[in-house]
């Protein structure tokens, strides 16, 4: 074989080699990204969230925190789940009503109330907060999550959860 | 030698696979049992990421099936890439069997790659009769009673495979239980295992050579070869994705056990073998269903040993083209024939439950709303998603909706309600103007792309319905009145034939009814039927 047909030969080999290395480089990005959005985004929401009745206002004394157990619909992947929550409610001063999630913001532990201390305490890591809703001691980085409230005709609706604004 | 090498012998492993000798006359007619290698690795991708988003129970099957097509990002894709997966794999597979059979590959001492390579054809099969069930619509349910049917009437052993596939009394849990495990957790080992073996025997006796090939030099199977397979395997792949991402594959409504008017087909690669049930009746059924397939099976199993004679070129071995000729006649001829006596089916309207069906719970008015929005062509000024700019405001996404009179009166005067506007007036009449007033109220960012996807049908059926004042008399997902029965359900009550024979004369089939006769033209009356029947049970 001259040197030229050698050379030829080298040159094809590595067009081949190339175009494998393409062909499955692009075989494997067509299912990886595709696989990706996939899992990653999240899906099309189907419900708006709505406004839920939580209980009567009247059974609330002030700054007397008072859990209350209520059903609320979940969007669960494909299915609505309608499941029990809580919330802690107080009523703080006469016109404003504040609900908290019912989850420790430092791992999610459900806290409650204890009269002896005047806070509500995590049974997880002994995070203490405020009656309303500030961190007073323990690893809790910041103040309960508040649901949105509205009073209708006596009773309490409780919209989505958020983080409070600012130091709330 | 590298590190990795040394310690895992990885390196050499990939060098002595790659430059595995391989004859002279290797070339693309060889590429096929790669494709298939390549798409049951795809299938295993896909059937995993599937998998993710899947419950596998009926009815929760149904649903999240549904979630993955109208929810999911990109599930339409992975659910295309599936389904056409397995359409593909068929056809990969016998191709491939086709080819070794012409070129009398599977002779001695390659006889057990090929018994092996038969038995792997019947996993294929397998999986597309276990993976038929799994979307829990219609035809999955119709499909598979007919199946298990046919296995349960297997002499002898019929009655425990019927047990086995969980179909004694009906198909329920049990069967939906045992078709995944099988389709999910035990094919899938048993075909990689088989498929490793199918390798291992295709490298220790080498790529069957052609005649003539002694004389000529090896080939080295990397690159050359490979760039082959490569090619090829990118072809089908293209072809796959394109099929994926342009042809819906359809979900029809949940299983439903008392539809009479479904008319059951398994998928496309089973026709023939439905077909060639129909040759025998009664006691000879099992001739169709057990005898002629096992015999078949018998055969190509047993083709090494009857086809003995020495290598000879591909063009020379008629009887083996005949053989392919006529199977390829015949498999058509009953695929066409299954085809073509397929009846057009009654009372069923072909839905695409993978896409949203939001309309189908709007009241007629509001259906009628979305045609009086397409003929007055609001959408060239008004958009409906955020992101797009248009003239008009965007209509879902107003921060506050206003009343059904103020849009109606602004309709009319759209100056008089929004000064400078540079709407032209509406020219309808009120209760035309009312429905459009009672579509817009309805309209979400969330719904208002999937609402005005509403079918045709299901709008034209909505402006007639709206025109003719049905809802005077009849009830439909709640709006209406109730001098009339509600029309929800009608599925459940009436068959096609009677709703039109209704319309035309509804004394003769209801004495004493005070409904007056309609005449439709055909488009409209079918259109109007094809709508009530698609209404919910239960509104």
């Amino acid at each position: 074989m001259d040197q030229s047909g050698a050379q030829n030969d080298v040159g094809r080999r590595t067009f081949f080699v190339g175009l494998i290395y393409g062909l499955w480089g692009l075989i494997a990005a067509a299912l990886a990204v595709p696989a990706a959005v996939y899992l990653l985004i999240p899906p099309r929401l189907r419900k708006a969230p709505e406004w839920v009745e939580a209980g009567d206002v009247s059974k609330l004394d002030p700054r007397e925190p008072m859990e209350l157990v209520f059903r609320e619909n979940r969007v669960d992947g494909w299915k609505i789940q309608s499941e029990k929550t809580t919330a802690w409610v107080v009523k703080l001063a006469d016109s404003q009503i504040v609900a908290f999630g019912p989850q420790c913001t430092h791992l999610g532990c459900a806290y409650h109330w204890d009269d002896n201390r005047h806070g509500f305490v995590c049974p997880c890591h002994s995070s203490v907060f405020a009656i309303d809703g500030k961190v007073v001691s323990g690893p809790a980085p910041r103040p309960l999550d508040r649901y949105q409230t509205k009073v209708e005709n006596g009773k309490l609706m409780l919209g989505p959860l958020h983080e409070p604004k600012g130091n709330a | 030698m590298s590190w990795l090498d040394h310690r895992t012998g990885i390196e050499t492993a990939i060098r002595n696979f790659l430059y595995e000798e391989i004859p002279a006359s290797s070339g693309w007619h060889q590429v096929l049992g790669s494709i298939a290698v390549f798409l049951f690795l795809t299938q295993a991708f896909t059937g995993a990421l599937l998998a993710f988003n899947y419950a596998p129970t009926p009815g929760d099957a149904y649903n999240s099936l549904r979630y993955i097509l109208t929810e999911v990002t990109g599930g339409h894709l992975i659910r295309g890439l599936h389904h056409w997966g397995a359409s593909m794999m068929i056809v990969v597979v016998v191709l491939h069997m086709t080819q070794v059979f012409l070129y009398g590959a599977y002779k001695k001492p390659r006889e057990a790659t090929w018994m092996v390579g038969v038995v792997l054809l019947l996993l294929t099969m397998a999986y597309g009769l276990t993976g038929y069930l799994l979307p829990w619509d219609n035809r999955a349910y119709w499909g598979t009673v007919v199946a298990t049917k046919i296995a349960g009437g297997i002499p002898l052993a019929g009655t425990y495979l019927s047990r086995l596939l969980g179909g004694d009394n009906a198909i329920g849990v049990v069967t939906f239980a045992r078709f995944y495990g099988l389709h999910v957790l035990l094919l899938p080992p048993a075909t990689g295992v088989l498929i490793a073996t199918h390798i291992y025997l295709v490298r220790k006796h080498g790529v069957a050579p052609a005649p003539g090939d002694e004389a000529k030099p090896k080939k080295k199977f990397y690159p050359q070869q490979a760039f082959k397979d490569t090619v090829a395997i990118f072809i089908a792949f293209v072809i796959l994705f394109v099929m994926a991402a342009a042809v819906r594959v359809p979900l029809e409504r949940l299983a439903d056990p008392t539809d009479t008017a479904y008319i059951p087909r398994p998928d496309w690669y089973f026709l023939f073998l439905f077909q060639t049930l129909k040759f025998f009746d009664g006691p000879l059924e099992v001739v169709g269903s057990v005898v002629l397939p096992g015999l078949a099976m018998l055969a190509l199993l047993l083709t090494p040993f009857v086809d003995r004679g020495q290598m000879i070129k591909v063009t020379r071995r008629t009887v083996a083209i005949g053989v392919v000729f006529l199977a390829a006649l015949g498999w058509t001829g009953l695929t066409v024939a299954a085809v073509a006596t397929t009846p057009k089916p009654d009372n069923v309207v072909a839905i695409d439950y993978g896409a949203p069906t939001d309309w189908m719970g709007l009241s007629p008015q509001e259906l009628a709303g979305i045609g009086y929005y397409r003929q007055e062509n609001c959408a060239s000024c008004h958009a409906i998603s955020a992101g797009r700019q248009r003239i008009g405001p965007d209509l879902a996404n107003v921060p506050i909706k206003k009343s059904a009179a103020w849009m109606i009166e602004h309709f009319k005067h759209p100056a008089a309600m929004v000064p400078g506007s540079a709407m032209p007036a509406i020219l309808l009449s009120d209760s035309q103007l009312n429905a459009l007033a009672a579509f817009l109220l309805k309209l979400t960012p969330a719904n208002a792309e999937a609402l005005l996807n509403a079918p045709d049908f299901a709008v034209d059926a909505g402006l007639v319905y709206q025109s003719k004042g049905c809802g005077g008399c009849h009830k439909v997902n709640g709006e209406g009145m109730t001098i009339g029965p509600p029309l929800n359900g009608l599925v459940r009550r009436r068959t096609k034939s009677w709703v039109i024979q209704h319309f035309v004369n509804p004394q003769a089939l209801s004495p004493g009814s005070i409904m007056p006769p309609y005449r439709f033209s055909n488009r409209e009356m079918d259109g109007l039927v094809a709508y009530l029947f698609t209404l919910p049970d239960q509104p």
